[in-house]
């Protein structure tokens, strides 16, 4: 089993990765969605009793999460025609060389915290810090508005798996808040990325600032 | 105890019922509770001061730390019975004042927050909780806040409402710190209150700044001058007659946690007490305003009672009983007077504004012939707080005055304090005697300055008649001495080291049935001269002429002494503190078209204390501004860098 749990970690760094290193929105999108659903096979893998109710709750998560969300994302972006991100803050080969960085930051923090015994995989929690931060780079490195929605995903999913990797027993409960949050997040920002769409022409974040006092 | 939760239920249900949801018939309602509600617990502070019982009520109140836990003793009720008295006639006040009010649901706002406001300083006083306490006193603050905002729409009004919310805010903010040091040994009950060693200085610091801010003792006054002018006039009487003492019962409370005190406490009191009665006379005697006027008499009475107050705890430090009883029953009596008549003569300047138009002092004149009630409860209340016999406020000067004299004759340390206590208090009187001669004599007497002031006719009943009232309690507190000190010995037990409850004032007994004998000749002896001049004016022409006409052949209103010159020869003689503002155009040539003058004095501390900190605050937050550059991307950079500066400083 910990072979498996390990393989699923390296898959989740390799999206991790493509997010950094893509350009196009839909291939960014279809990543958020994949790892949502590598995320929704791991408690599977840690968690062997599998009732009918933490079954039904994984999957509706899932659901929100892999086809939901990407497809008001993916909504979004059609209606307001844009198709890549261009001139990002921080280059896509910068951003590369920058997630290996926070690869190893995630690494180095997860040797030293004091984490229980019973954990799956001591690479989960690497894991884990790792996809908080792609998240938050994300957000900080990219102009466009529907980039920093699929950044704070990304973040929501490396917490999701910060909680399995510690596989506590209900670890659905603290998620399904989360997934409450990030739910209002992406439908306000949908509809506000619209919003500012139809106004000024464009959904550039950076040059918003006018809009301070 | 079934008094006192019967008046905080009236009060409950006149706050909620005040709210307009009822047409303008049942308007009167918030008012007439409010009136209901403060009486009875003046009763309930009445019943346990006489009777000497005391009582714990501990409700079910779920919150961590608190506990809806209230109590009675002499304190307590001493600060409960001005509360609920003056509150009640103020509320007859207000409702008169408001009649005429043309926007009613804004009034009825008011008697929301009023009802509100009386229940939490009931709260305050009676909570034995900490958190209890905190929240009832920021719920006062509040209240009054809104209290003060009644003619919003007034620049000047905003303006004072800010000051009075940040010196409020920046008073509690001393306040919670001080609550966490008492709390050091347990919890946030008043009887668990154990300060850890050492930490007692500290927490009376505290308390003396957080409690001072509200009582306004100098330099912490500067909301009072603004706040009280802006408010409705029956606000303002409550406010400055008993919401301000609050501020007093909070250091008097937090004393009985302290054990025995220190002398520097004792002195840091006198010497700002002093300072606060000086200053505050002599910037009130430099004011145009009536209501500011009366603001600044505030700040000077707060200064008497911390003058007592610094004797009690002195006389307590050098183990003189006397001084310490005289001290503590000195202060706690000016509590009770300064409510009566400070919350008259603000109900006297309301009356005057309402029929003038105007608090300008310059702009009045004449008006005792117009509004004779008023003018008497007036002239009443500037005696009493000018300290003269027999009115009350003799009676509290008086006790703290034995206080001095007595420290000067027992010598050693206590020597400088008596010293400090004689001198100031002589000349904090002396100027008060000359500030309300200007008040009194330019607003009620001479020829009135302006049109509306001509105009001017008497209040309606609710409001003469609470005035009416205040001014007989004046009278009869003033006589009345000797039996007074059964009332003020309970609450002054509380604050001695070895609690011996009745007989405290023995010792002044005959002192004090002396100055209800002079009194009492005093009043025979005026009324029969007062009939003797009848008595030889009968049967001859009485001719009414122009007061100060002074042989003129056309004299005019404006010939008259104005309160700015009337008060110059003093402002000249302390313009050091005062730093009086002139602007003169003097008159040119032989023939001269037109001259003016023109004074005004700022507030010393406000203009060279508060605006240069307040100034150099915000100039360091605007350094930080390059921080905000207004991009979502930065903000979440800032949120990320702290995370990982967290995780490292956590991990390694």
């Amino acid at each position: 089993m910990a072979n498996m749990t390990d393989t699923l970690a390296i898959l989740l760094i390799l999206t991790n990765f493509r997010l950094l290193g893509s350009s196009r929105l839909w291939s960014c999108i279809q990543t958020v969605a994949i790892q949502a659903v590598l995320l929704g096979l791991l408690p599977l893998l840690t968690n062997p009793e599998l009732t009918l109710r933490v079954g039904m709750i994984l999957a509706g998560m899932t659901f929100i999460k892999a086809v939901v969300l990407p497809w008001l994302v993916r909504r979004s972006a059609r209606e307001v025609q844009v198709k890549r991100e261009i001139e990002p803050m921080v280059g896509f080969t910068v951003s590369l060389l920058v997630g290996v960085g926070l690869l190893a930051v995630g690494v180095a923090a997860s040797r030293r915290m004091a984490l229980p015994s019973q954990l799956s995989s001591p690479l989960l929690v690497a894991v884990a810090v790792f996809t908080i931060l792609t998240g938050l780079f994300l957000i900080v490195a990219r102009k466009k508005a529907i980039t920093q929605v699929l950044g704070y995903l990304v973040m929501e999913n490396g917490i999701y798996s910060f909680g399995m990797a510690y596989a506590v027993q209900e670890p659905f409960l603290v998620e399904m808040g989360i997934l409450l949050d990030v739910w209002a997040a992406v439908f306000v920002m949908g509809i506000a990325i619209h919003h500012i769409h139809s106004a000024y022409d464009h959904i550039d974040t950076d040059r918003l600032s006018a809009l301070k006092e | 105890m079934f008094l006192y939760v019967a008046s905080l239920l009236a009060l409950a249900a006149g706050a909620a019922l005040s709210i307009p949801l009822f047409s303008g018939r049942w308007r009167w309602l918030g008012c007439a509770l409010a009136v209901v509600g403060s009486g009875l617990a003046s009763l309930a502070g009445l019943s346990s001061l006489v009777g000497g019982a005391g009582w714990d009520l501990v409700l079910p109140w779920s919150v961590p730390m608190g506990s809806l836990h209230l109590g009675m003793d002499g304190l307590t009720a001493l600060f409960v019975v001005p509360i609920g008295f003056i509150r009640a006639l103020a509320a007859v006040y207000g409702g008169g004042y408001f009649r005429k009010e043309p926007n009613f649901r804004r009034a009825s706002g008011s008697w929301f927050f009023y009802n509100l406001l009386v229940l939490s300083m009931l709260l305050a006083v009676g909570a034995r909780n900490g958190l209890l306490f905190l929240v009832s006193w920021e719920m006062m603050s509040l209240s009054s806040f809104f209290l003060v905002m009644f003619h919003r729409e007034r620049e000047d009004v905003g303006r004072a409402g800010l000051t009075y919310m940040v010196a409020m805010h920046l008073g509690t903010a001393f306040l919670l710190v001080m609550f966490l040091f008492l709390s050091a040994g347990g919890g946030m009950e008043f009887d668990s209150f154990a300060p850890a060693a050492g930490t007692a200085s500290v927490i009376f610091a505290l308390a003396v700044l957080g409690f001072g801010t509200k009582a306004g003792l100098i330099p912490m006054h500067v909301w009072l001058p603004e706040a009280h002018p802006a408010a409705p006039s029956h606000v303002s009487a409550v406010m400055s007659g008993v919401m301000i003492k609050t501020g007093i019962y909070g250091i008097l409370r937090v004393l009985t946690f302290l054990g025995t005190p220190l002398p520097w406490w004792g002195w840091s009191l006198l010497l700002v007490g002093a300072v606060s009665g000086v200053l505050g006379v002599l910037f009130a005697l430099a004011q145009h305003d009536l209501k500011r006027l009366l603001a600044y008499h505030s700040v000077e009475n707060i200064g008497i009672i911390a003058l007592g107050m610094g004797a009690g705890i002195l006389g307590v430090v050098y183990g003189s009983t006397p001084i310490a009883v005289l001290g503590f029953s000195g202060a706690l009596f000016h509590v009770v007077n300064h409510a009566i008549f400070k919350s008259l003569l603000f109900m006297g300047a309301g009356s005057v504004g309402r029929a003038a138009g105007t608090h300008q002092i310059d702009r009045l004149g004449g008006l005792l012939q117009r509004m004779p009630a008023t003018g008497s409860a007036f002239l009443t209340g500037s005696a009493a707080i000018c300290g003269l016999p027999p009115l009350n406020g003799f009676v509290s000067e008086f006790l703290i005055f034995s206080a001095g004299f007595l420290a000067v004759v027992s010598g050693g340390p206590l020597l400088p304090v008596g010293t400090v206590i004689i001198s100031s208090l002589a000349l904090i009187g002396g100027l008060a005697a000359a500030c309300f001669t200007k008040a009194f004599g330019i607003v009620f007497l001479g020829f009135p300055r302006s049109g509306d002031a001509a105009a001017a006719t008497e209040s309606n009943r609710a409001m003469v008649w609470p005035m009416v009232v205040l001014a007989a309690l004046c009278v009869t507190l003033g006589l009345a001495a000797p039996w007074v000190r059964f009332l003020l010995e309970p609450a002054v037990s509380v604050l001695l080291p070895d609690p011996s409850g009745a007989g405290l004032l023995g010792p002044v007994v005959a002192a004090l049935w002396g100055i209800s004998a002079v009194g009492a000749a005093l009043i025979i002896l005026t009324l029969a001269l007062f009939w003797l001049r009848d008595r030889v004016l009968a049967g001859r022409i009485v001719r009414v002429s122009e007061t100060w006409g002074c042989g003129y052949l056309a004299p005019t209103a404006r010939m008259q002494y104005t309160a700015s010159s009337f008060a110059q020869p003093t402002v000249n003689m302390f313009r050091m503190f005062l730093r009086p503002k002139q602007t003169v155009k003097e008159p040119d040539g032989l023939l001269p078209e037109s001259a003016s003058l023109h004074t005004h004095t700022d507030d010393l501390f406000r203009e060279r204390l508060y605006v240069p900190v307040f100034t150099g605050v915000k100039r360091a937050a605007s350094l930080l501004r390059w921080l905000h550059q207004g991009q979502t991307h930065f903000y979440v950079l800032y949120i990320a860098l702290t995370a990982l500066v967290l995780l490292t400083w956590r991990l390694w």
